[in-house]
């Protein structure tokens, strides 16, 4: 019995149990994966495709045109041909619809038709839209077959990328998703290990307090980062999230998320240490949470806040995982490029660490 | 009986929490393959004194070998060569049996077959199911599992039969005792004066951090005899339990 005792042995086994545990853990596989995809799906679909202009078609108008033609082919006009006058009336006013028109056939000769659109202050900045929208169409019909008299625009389109909603949402979410899997999963599993004597017992074994730690630590970081992995190949094959390099980019993502759980994993050192019950947990850690899911530019961009609440902020460590994310998926920064962004979350992680050493109980 | 090797040597134990003294200069020896009984009403000291044996808890001072060890300062190596089962100890949620055992033998550092040792305990239909699953008697015989799996020198059980049913007591102390006679030197506490009596070789009474008595259950039973004590009732050559078992059977309930 004189063999020694292999201290990676232990850490393995205990990881390896750990992330069994994790994931027949109904709370874990909802707050790292469901959560985030469900918003994800959600926003995937409302992010569709740019402006869309609702229009109806007053019932009696002449439907066989060039104009509407024109309109149906431009891919931002939706017409509605078969509406009643009364239900359109309705609509107009609720700004379900963004304008109406009709167009009559003029008996007279020329001009051939005459196009009447009745706008909706219910939807001002459709209706202007709109307006430009007929305006193109309109010019372009009335100059066929004829040269121009002072100018012609000739304008052309940058193929640029597209910024999706997606691309904003999709970090944002994989930021909540580490954020979660690293306070809420590692303050109940310390607390619960504490709590029900299950370190005690590992005490009375041969194992180390730093393998403990360390085997809870590995597994955890490796249900994160597949969680993560999954949300960004799902984001990318079902909603076009952009990825600039490809595998390189889910890689450097990747990268920032290991830092990121490992900087939040401390928070939750230090909840599983602060909490008296098992039910103090979920209050604690909403309030390291819940600011940062409403202020870190998860689902806005933190520029769209008032100036006094910006600076809280841009003192969130969630908002510069968020931040570095984007950066990283979106214009295809290298990690070199996000370094400000990462040394703000070490700073953190330095700083909860020294917090959790202090709170950390073991029994 | 004398010349018995001591696998524990515990020499005037004290530990003091702040003010109160819990264990106030123990001294006792364990000898090889026996099953030591510790005995005594909660509070006595009893946990504090297992547990600072298994190098769970520190001492206030005194001196504690096991197996020529020193709890101070060899305390990994005493972890090696004993088993452990807490009061009350929980294991790791959303595991079942056999994951449970992987878990320990990996903590333990040793190859152990999970199911083998299930059976030892008689557990191996319970294989897939998770520790909260089973019924009382169940549980301590899972925890005795786990205390098995480094090949113990000396295991250490904490009222392993409070709260069960007579069936089952009776299943554990069939169960102890087997593993005494592999050659395992068992340390055990208990409220239950009649599981002494028949369970432990030798027993310890200890009384506000004191041992008031040690011995065999017979000896101090003859020697309280010997001073002239009697019972008041007459002594029947059965009691309850007797009857008990013998209306509801020997087999045991799950």
């Amino acid at each position: 019995m004189s063999k020694t005792y292999n201290h990676t042995k232990a850490t393995l086994a205990l990881a390896k149990a750990s992330f069994r545990s994790i994931t027949r853990s109904p709370s874990a596989v909802i707050f790292t994966l469901a959560f985030p995809l469900i918003f994800i799906v959600v926003f995937g679909f409302i992010g569709g495709g740019g402006v869309k202009l609702d229009v109806a078609v007053l019932p009696g108008s002449d439907l066989q045109n060039p104009i509407i033609a024109a309109l149906e082919k431009t891919g931002v006009v939706r017409l509605t041909k078969n509406d009643t006058q009364q239900n359109i009336d309705k609509s107009l006013e609720k700004g379900a619809y963004d304008a109406v028109i009709s167009i009559e056939k003029n008996p007279n000769g020329l001009p051939a038709y005459y196009t009447n659109v009745k706008y909706t202050s219910a939807s001002l900045t459709n209706g202007n839209v709109l307006k430009s929208v007929l305006n193109d169409v309109v010019g372009k019909l009335n100059t066929v077959n004829q040269k121009p008299t002072v100018t012609e625009v000739r304008a052309t389109t940058v193929t640029g990328r597209e910024y999706r909603t997606i691309d904003f949402i999709l970090p944002g979410q994989l930021g909540f998703s580490l954020l979660s899997t690293g306070v809420f999963g590692t303050a109940f599993i310390f607390f619960a290990l504490r709590q029900n004597l299950v370190i005690k017992r590992f005490f009375a074994t041969p194992v180390r307090r730093s393998s403990i730690v360390l085997g809870e630590a590995i597994a955890r970081i490796g249900f994160a980062l597949l969680g993560a992995l999954f949300i960004i190949i799902i984001g990318h094959f079902a909603f076009n999230f952009t990825l600039i390099n490809g595998a390189v980019t889910v890689i450097n993502m990747l990268v920032l998320a290991l830092i990121g759980v490992v900087v939040f994993m401390g928070f939750g050192f230090v909840v599983s240490g602060l909490a008296k019950s098992e039910s103090t947990i979920p209050p604690i850690s909403n309030i390291i949470t819940l600011p940062q899911f409403l202020l870190s530019g998860t689902f806005f961009s933190i520029n769209a806040f008032p100036s006094w609440l910006q600076p809280i902020s841009r003192a969130l460590p969630l908002t510069y995982l968020n931040d570095a994310m984007r950066k990283v998926a979106f214009e295809g920064a290298g990690l070199w490029d996000v370094k400000q962004q990462i040394l703000i979350m070490l700073v953190w992680g330095v700083g909860i660490y020294a917090v959790a050493v202090k709170t950390f109980k073991w029994e | 009986m004398t010349d018995r090797k001591a696998i524990i040597s515990v020499q005037n134990l004290v530990k003091h929490y702040g003010d109160f003294k819990a264990v106030q200069g123990l001294s006792f020896d364990v000898y090889e393959n026996e099953i030591f009984g510790l005995l005594g009403p909660n509070g006595a000291g009893k946990t504090t004194t297992l547990e600072i044996i298994e190098t769970l808890r520190s001492k206030t001072s005194g001196q504690v070998l096991v197996n020529g060890l020193n709890v101070e300062t060899d305390a990994n190596a005493i972890k090696q060569i004993i088993g452990v089962q807490l009061q009350a100890a929980g294991y790791y949620p959303n595991l079942n049996l056999l994951e449970l055992l992987k878990l320990f033998s990996g903590l333990y550092g040793v190859d152990v077959s999970p199911i083998e040792m299930l059976a030892k305990v008689n557990l191996q239909d319970k294989a897939k199911a998770k520790y909260k699953e089973l019924s009382g008697g169940q549980k301590q015989r899972f925890s005795i599992a786990t205390t098995l799996i480094n090949s113990p020198k000396i295991i250490f059980l904490d009222e392993p039969t409070t709260g069960l049913d007579p069936q089952a007591r009776r299943n554990l102390w069939d169960l102890i005792t087997e593993i005494r006679n592999n050659g395992t030197t068992v340390v055990i506490t208990t409220h239950y004066m009649d599981e002494a009596e028949q369970l432990c070789d030798r027993v310890a009474f200890v009384e506000a951090g004191k041992i008031i008595a040690l011995d065999t259950p017979d000896q101090l039973i003859d020697n309280l005899i010997a001073s002239g004590f009697e019972r008041k009732k007459e002594v029947k050559a059965a009691n309850l339990e007797d009857v008990f078992i013998n209306l509801t059977g020997k087999e045991w309930r799950e």
